[in-house]
């Protein structure tokens, strides 16, 4: 592993991240593919919204933009067209980015313009301590549904390809390596790239539904693996762990990947183009 | 465009949409970017975005789109990012007379988003004053690093009329920070009170938040902190009112009896005070082409010179609470209110010119 000190803002530390929570995890591997890509540091971006997740910009040392909840690939969006040279890219949660920013995330996907969406998904408000998620399972324990949630949830993947986003993955949390190369895949994919990260909350979800600390949730998650997608079976680096019986299976990789052509607006020149 | 803006990003709204056409036609030719965003909310965000990148940005909408543009104007007012919103009022509340002029968003561009924050609204009248208003907006928004508002009417909005555009205007842009600074503070004021600004890419890496924060740009709790800084973003517009703020007079000298309104309704004003006049009353007007910071000061001074001063608005009263704090007891004042779609005509104003002459005569 490569020596990711001089991307982060240790002045900003200590992190407001809690004991067991996999954020640091993901922000990790995000550094590690932004060393193997070698981009110049000035030139990337990191948009992000409201929650524990989007609180990672503030300790990565780039451009960072610390937005309003939900909105973060509109800011990008803007940034993007003024600006196309920047590595932009945004982090998300499962509440930001698919309750109340679920419209700008669609969008942004549907116009196919060449961000990278980071959407950690811990399936419950961590930052506001503890609130049922769209991503929460039915039965899912918390703050707002003390008695098991009664509502379906998104898969954000599936959302997400329903949108049309050219560039669709998911990745877990509990397998770092494989996390940096697809980050790695998505920030080059030209275009629209989304990436699912399944990650956990112990502090909230675990105590409330009993799930463990951090190692148990990452394990149990890990268990979930039902295998890799056929577009980056190639690239696969970690072995099989055979699937939970308990819990559905979650099917890793890159589960689309296609060229279109990238929105830059409408400027001189066409109003589409590359 | 004449004063340097490269981005537009906006959403349909009645009356305001023939702006957001008018620049897809016109940005794309001149090096700038048009995108129309999901929603209002988005237009503004792509337009911080596209500042913070370093443009000059605008977005324009109505009644409804401003109430949900709200959350990106504070967002812009903490962050401190230069763009300009045009609001086009039309009737509310809600949907209300989408085709209708109105002024009841005045209190709204002042409070309209969450906390305290600083506020510069501009209000032209005419066609032309919305060029030259337009210019200055993005001028105060650069030079101030705050959103500045520029708020008229469906009339004004939907007005044909011919203009002289100035050959040249004057064209402020944001102070750059020096450049190979070892310590780059994004948040640390000049004497003026206004931070110099980095683009994103421009070389220096920084954090922007709407997070209460520090010289760094990063969030912070610590109360002596965040009271400075809430504290500096109202004195940097603030302690340069007299610079922002721009009143016209019309026949004032020897009034006895003044029109305080702004925008469209100003201009039916200035007729009513010219029939006034040639039938023997002495009558002037106040307007405001500085909404906001409130010209306090100038409409002391009418107060004290006046026996009556008539606030006509288009709406139920919203800014004659302003005028009453800032005229105290100077002088009689007499509200003239019209919330139903309709324009205030000057046979209306006409109208309240004499019973206040009556009133006056009676007293």
């Amino acid at each position: 592993m490569n020596d990711v000190k001089k991307y982060l803002r240790e002045w900003a530390m200590p992190h407001v991240l809690c004991p067991g929570c996999a954020h640091g995890i993901v922000l990790r591997s995000f550094l590690e593919a932004v060393d193997q890509l070698q981009l110049a540091q000035d030139q990337v971006a990191m948009v992000a919204g409201i929650g524990c997740s989007s609180r990672l910009a503030g300790y990565a040392d780039f451009c960072t933009l610390h937005g309003t909840h939900g909105r973060a690939p509109a800011f990008a969006t803007g940034l993007k067209l003024a600006r196309p040279e920047l590595d932009v890219v945004v982090v998300t949660g499962d509440g930001d980015g698919l309750a109340i920013g679920g419209n700008h995330l669609i969008h942004a996907a549907r116009r196919n313009i060449d961000i990278t969406v980071l959407l950690l998904n811990n399936s419950i408000y961590g930052m506001t301590g503890g609130q049922v998620a769209p991503t929460s399972p039915e039965g899912t324990v918390a703050s707002t549904t003390p008695s098991g949630n009664t509502e379906p949830p998104f898969d954000p993947c599936q959302l997400l390809l329903g949108a049309g986003a050219s560039y669709v993955a998911r990745v877990l949390a509990a397998t770092p390596t494989e996390m940096t190369k697809v980050m790695a895949d998505a920030i080059l994919h030209p275009g629209f790239a989304f990436i699912e990260v399944v990650a956990d909350c112990p502090e909230y979800f675990g105590r409330y539904n009993k799930a463990g600390g951090g190692a148990e949730m990452l394990t149990q998650l890990a268990g979930r693996d039902t295998g890799v997608a056929v577009q980056l079976a190639d690239k696969r680096f970690v072995n099989h762990i055979p699937s939970s019986e308990t819990a559905p299976g979650l099917q890793t990789g890159v589960l689309r990947r296609e060229t279109r052509p990238v929105f830059s607006g409408v400027r001189g020149g066409g109003d589409h183009g590359a | 465009m004449a004063a340097g803006c490269t981005f537009f990003g906006g959403y349909p709204i009645t009356p305001s949409s023939g702006i957001a056409e008018q620049m897809v036609r016109s940005l794309p030719g001149a090096g700038g970017v048009f995108v129309q965003m999901e929603d209002e909310i988005a237009s503004l965000a792509a337009v911080i975005g596209a500042s913070l990148a370093g443009s000059k940005a605008m977005t324009a909408t109505s009644g409804p789109g401003f109430s949900l543009m709200q959350e990106h104007i504070g967002y812009a007012a903490m962050a401190e990012v230069p763009c300009v919103i045009v609001n086009v009022m039309r009737g509310g509340p809600s949907t209300g007379l989408p085709t209708s002029p109105s002024q009841g968003d005045v209190m709204q561009a002042r409070w309209g988003t969450h906390g305290d924050h600083p506020a510069i609204v501009l209000a032209p009248s005419s066609v032309g004053e919305v060029y030259d208003l337009t210019v200055k907006a993005f001028n105060l928004a650069e030079r101030f690093r705050t959103p500045v508002i520029v708020l008229y009417d469906e009339i004004v909005g939907h007005t044909r009329e011919s203009v002289t555009l100035s050959p040249s205007v004057e064209v402020v842009d944001r102070v750059a920070p020096d450049a190979g600074l070892q310590n780059f503070l994004p948040k640390a004021a000049q004497a003026n009170g206004v931070p110099p600004m980095s683009g994103f890419g421009d070389g220096y890496r920084f954090h922007v938040t709407g997070l209460a924060h520090d010289e760094r740009g990063f969030p912070t709790e610590d109360a002596e902190v965040a009271g400075d800084l809430i504290t500096r973003l109202h004195t940097k517009v603030e302690d340069h009112a007299d610079e922002i703020t721009d009143v016209e007079t019309f026949m004032m000298d020897d009034a006895d009896i003044a029109i305080f309104a702004i925008g469209i309704v100003g201009r039916s004003a200035r007729e009513a005070v010219g029939q006034a006049r040639a039938a023997g009353a002495k009558v002037g007007l106040i307007r405001p082409v500085t909404l906001w910071p409130f010209p306090s000061a100038e409409v002391a001074a009418v107060a004290e010179q006046v026996d009556t001063l008539i606030v006509a608005e288009m709406n139920l009263g919203q800014m004659i609470g302003e005028v009453e704090r800032a005229a105290g007891q100077r002088t009689h004042i007499v509200s003239h209110l019209r919330a139903d779609g309709e324009p205030i005509t000057p046979s209306a104003l006409l109208d309240v010119i004499e019973s206040s002459s009556r009133s006056e005569e009676g007293s």
